[in-house]
């Protein structure tokens, strides 16, 4: 099967109906629907119930549907749970996470919630929004916390006015906690997604943070605006040379098989795992078929 | 009897001439002579100049019954229309027609005279606002006749309307006629509407707010086809041009359809160096021009002209060295308006130059690429820009049928719904645009080809546009807003649609 790609998470207000019901046209890898921040304390039942039929009725395709909900220490989080597994969305994504202990709460909910309704258990996955320094801290036991954590994401806004400081074009701010969450997003084998570039009509500005934070390693980045997906998609494309190269590296595997050879060389050079997962990424990025496999 | 795209059309109309039914785009061949005006002097020493135009209304000798024609270069911040009929019906003239290049909102104080008998007929382009819902609803004893651009300049010169009295209002004038786009209280920039009434019109009228010393030249409308000249305050309203239906769009959905739309024209075969385009001034069609210009500028090439409503896109694009030409029936905005009198490969055009099928030849006829809009388009590819869901006239025929029918490549933009509304639909209202001229619809939710164009499918296929048929999109639109229940019509026919040869394509029946 092919790995999901989350290059992109597009936010959309979970009380805005227009904005639900096209959402997917756009070709964002993910789209997560706000119950949380965006939407006032007044429009909280009437997000989810919207949010709830609009997943049940809108053919979203292919597209991944995360749901941001309320935290469980507001009197909406509960009930947004309930909805969003009932509505069968693909991920629920707890705001603020600070401790493993805060994944497996909502954990517990959501299995229970499974089990009432009659889903699978554990087809409900999880993501947790990171925003603070103690959640920075925790990262790697947060990313361990659930076999539901699909990734883990950075929120930058509230952890940077937390840090004392505010954000800046170059995010020296930020790499502490960007660092950590990707070391721990990979020590438990999750996504990480990066935070938000909320000046829309920078996209100079906008570039330069996505270069990094695929330098940096990341997944992908969190967008709030169609016109932020063109941009990502363009930064993470591979290039022509280095598909090609991945092709070579990926034709050398399958050869190396089929003749039972276990050590692998291309041009000289030793192939090895991590070579071969890096050629994977890249295949997957440029959404490239990987060679057949030949079946036995 | 039904005519070919199966719209039910009247034997006899009331107050319409003889009916012919439309049947393909270039089946109609015209007969006859052009019209042309009466033979006129003016001596040495005579004076053009008028002081109000009661006193122009007087020396024209208007009449119960006679036909006057005004251009829409101003669009919604038009005053002469107005003033010019508040003096004839102050003057107990009664039953005349109008016949506008189009109206707008701006035009609703004409109910009163409508329902008074000043005004008893009218030719336009299109109608919006309160006056076209009460002409939707029976205002009108006769039928309003709505034509395209090229079909108005056809009418005319075919003698089809007859101008009696054509009141121009022209930015700059001197004392002799000599008429320009531009002025110092007022800006138009192109007046190609108007150059086809000044031509063709028994009497004319130029109205300007800024008299300048003789000789206004090279001038649009110049002093052989002017018999009177009026001075007042205030033409229109300039910035008014470009409100509402011209805008540079941010809209993620209006951006979308603009770059499919964009990678439907690079992919065509007719896509090349010194290719040809139009775009309308809707939100998408606006941005097309957006993307194309990277793609041109990627690959080095230049339009070799631009043509229709000129927009400021268009303009930067010349600017920029990717447009040879503007050819300007109308300028869309101020930019264009003020780039007129200042590039000098911006040409200004008239309406019969622009699109009227029946002279020796039309711009639009050399059109490579248009790209049009729609408020509903249906499985036959039929659209409509006239009638809202509602059933109400609400918008114009302008150039669509025209560059439709003449562009090689004709491209629709529309997002799938609207609202709860949806545009694809099984059979549209009105039909403006037969769906046998449309060569593609580009939608947010996918790009249906017209089966007649099977080698435009051909090349733009595999090159990851989301390409379906256009039933698929009718049905993802009813999945989505669920199918409207249909329009109550009265039997009576409150206008009349014609196609651009003068047949008739369809009909609009009385709101119930």
């Amino acid at each position: 099967m092919k790995k999901k790609l989350r290059r992109t998470m597009m936010y959309v207000p979970g009380n805005n109906p227009g904005m639900l019901s096209d959402a997917h046209i756009y070709g964002a890898d993910s789209l997560m629907f706000d119950l949380e921040d965006s939407i006032s304390l007044k429009e909280k039942d009437s997000a989810r119930l919207l949010v709830y039929n609009a997943v049940k009725t809108i053919d979203y395709g292919d597209v991944e549907i995360v749901v941001r909900i309320n935290g469980l220490d507001t009197p909406f989080g509960r009930n947004d749970i309930e909805a969003m597994v009932r509505a069968g969305v693909h991920v629920i994504r707890l705001p603020k996470t600070e401790t493993a202990e805060d994944v497996r709460k909502v954990e517990k909910i959501i299995e229970e919630i499974e089990k009432k309704i009659g889903r699978p258990i554990g087809s409900t996955k999880m993501m947790g929004a990171i925003e603070s320094p103690l959640g920075v801290i925790n990262a790697v036991e947060i990313a361990k916390a659930s076999s539901r954590l699909i990734g883990i994401a950075i929120g930058a806004e509230d952890f940077v006015t937390n840090m004392k400081t505010k954000r800046s074009p170059e995010g020296i701010e930020l790499l502490y906690a960007r660092s950590q969450l990707l070391i721990a997003a990979r020590a438990a084998g999750i996504c990480a997604l990066d935070t938000v570039y909320s000046d829309v009509e920078n996209e100079e500005g906008f570039r330069k943070e996505v270069q990094l934070i695929k330098q940096l390693g990341f997944d992908g980045k969190s967008i709030i605006n169609p016109r932020q997906i063109a941009p990502v998609y363009e930064i993470y494309a591979p290039t022509e040379e280095e598909i090609n190269e991945a092709l070579k590296v990926m034709s050398a595997i399958r050869e190396a098989e089929k003749k039972g050879l276990g050590v692998v060389s291309l041009n000289g050079k030793m192939i090895d795992k991590p070579i071969v997962e890096r050629a994977e990424r890249i295949l997957e990025l440029g959404n490239i078929a990987l060679p057949e496999k030949e079946e036995e | 009897m039904k005519n070919s795209i199966g719209r039910e059309i009247p034997e006899n109309i009331l107050g319409y001439r003889e009916v012919h039914k439309y049947s393909s785009p270039f089946d109609k061949k015209p007969l006859g002579r052009r019209a042309s005006p009466p033979l006129k002097q003016v001596k040495p020493d005579d004076s053009k100049l008028l002081s109000n135009i009661e006193e122009a209304i007087k020396k024209v000798g208007l009449k119960d019954g006679m036909t006057i024609s005004f251009h829409h270069h101003f669009r919604s911040g038009d005053y002469i229309l107005n003033m010019v009929i508040d003096t004839i019906g102050r003057m107990g003239i009664k039953n005349i027609t109008i016949a506008p290049s189009s109206l707008s909102n701006i035009h609703e104080p004409l109910i009163k005279h409508i329902e008074n008998g000043v005004i008893t007929g009218i030719h336009t382009s299109g109608v919006r606002g309160e006056l076209a819902n009460e002409i939707s609803k029976g205002l009108m004893e006769k039928p309003i006749v709505i034509r395209s651009h090229g079909g108005r300049a056809r009418a005319i010169e075919a003698g089809e309307i007859k101008i009696d009295v054509a009141f121009l209002g022209v930015p700059s004038c001197d004392e002799y006629g000599n008429a320009k786009g531009k002025g110092q209280k007022s800006m138009c920039g192109s007046l190609g509407y108007a150059i086809v009434d000044a031509k063709y019109a028994d009497a004319v009228v130029a109205i300007t707010d800024d008299l300048v010393p003789y000789p206004n030249i090279p001038a649009s409308i110049d002093q052989t086809s002017v018999d009177y000249v009026v001075e007042v305050d205030c033409l229109g309203d300039s910035n008014r041009i470009a409100s509402g239906a011209t805008r540079f769009t941010k809209n993620p959905k209006e951006l979308l359809i603009a770059e499919y739309a964009s990678r439907v024209i690079i992919n065509s075969q007719y896509f090349k160096n010194g290719f040809s385009f139009q775009t309308g001034s809707g939100g998408s069609s606006l941005a097309v021009t957006r993307f194309l210009k990277k793609e041109m500028n990627l690959r080095n090439y230049r339009a070799r002209f631009a043509l229709g409503g000129i927009t400021k896109p268009m303009v930067e694009m010349y600017e920029e060295g990717l447009i040879e030409n503007l050819i300007d029936v109308q300028s869309f905005d101020l930019v264009a308006a003020e780039s007129i009198s200042k590039n000098s490969n911006h040409y200004e055009i008239d309406a019969s130059q622009y699109a009227n099928p029946h002279n020796r030849g039309c711009f639009a006829n050399q059109l490579d690429v248009v790209v049009l809009s729609a408020l509903e388009i249906d499985k036959d590819f039929n659209v409509n820009v006239i009638t809202g869901s509602d059933g109400m006239i609400r918008g114009a025929s302008g150039g669509h049928s025209d560059t439709a029918a003449s562009a090689k490549l004709s491209i629709i933009v529309a997002p799938l719904v609207r609202g709860r509304i949806p545009t694809v639909v099984d059979r549209v209202n009105t039909v403006i645009t037969p769906g046998e001229t449309i060569d593609v619809l580009v939608t947010d939710r996918g790009i249906a080809v017209n089966p007649r164009r099977k080698d435009i499918l051909e090349s733009i296929k595999d090159k990851g546009l989301p390409i379906v048929s256009i039933e698929t999109l009718k049905e993802s639109a009813e999945k989505i807003v669920g199918k409207p229940k249909s329009i109550e019509y009265e039997d009576r026919t409150v206008a009349v649609v014609e196609y651009r040869d003068g047949s008739i394509e369809d009909v609009i029946k009385q709101i119930k």
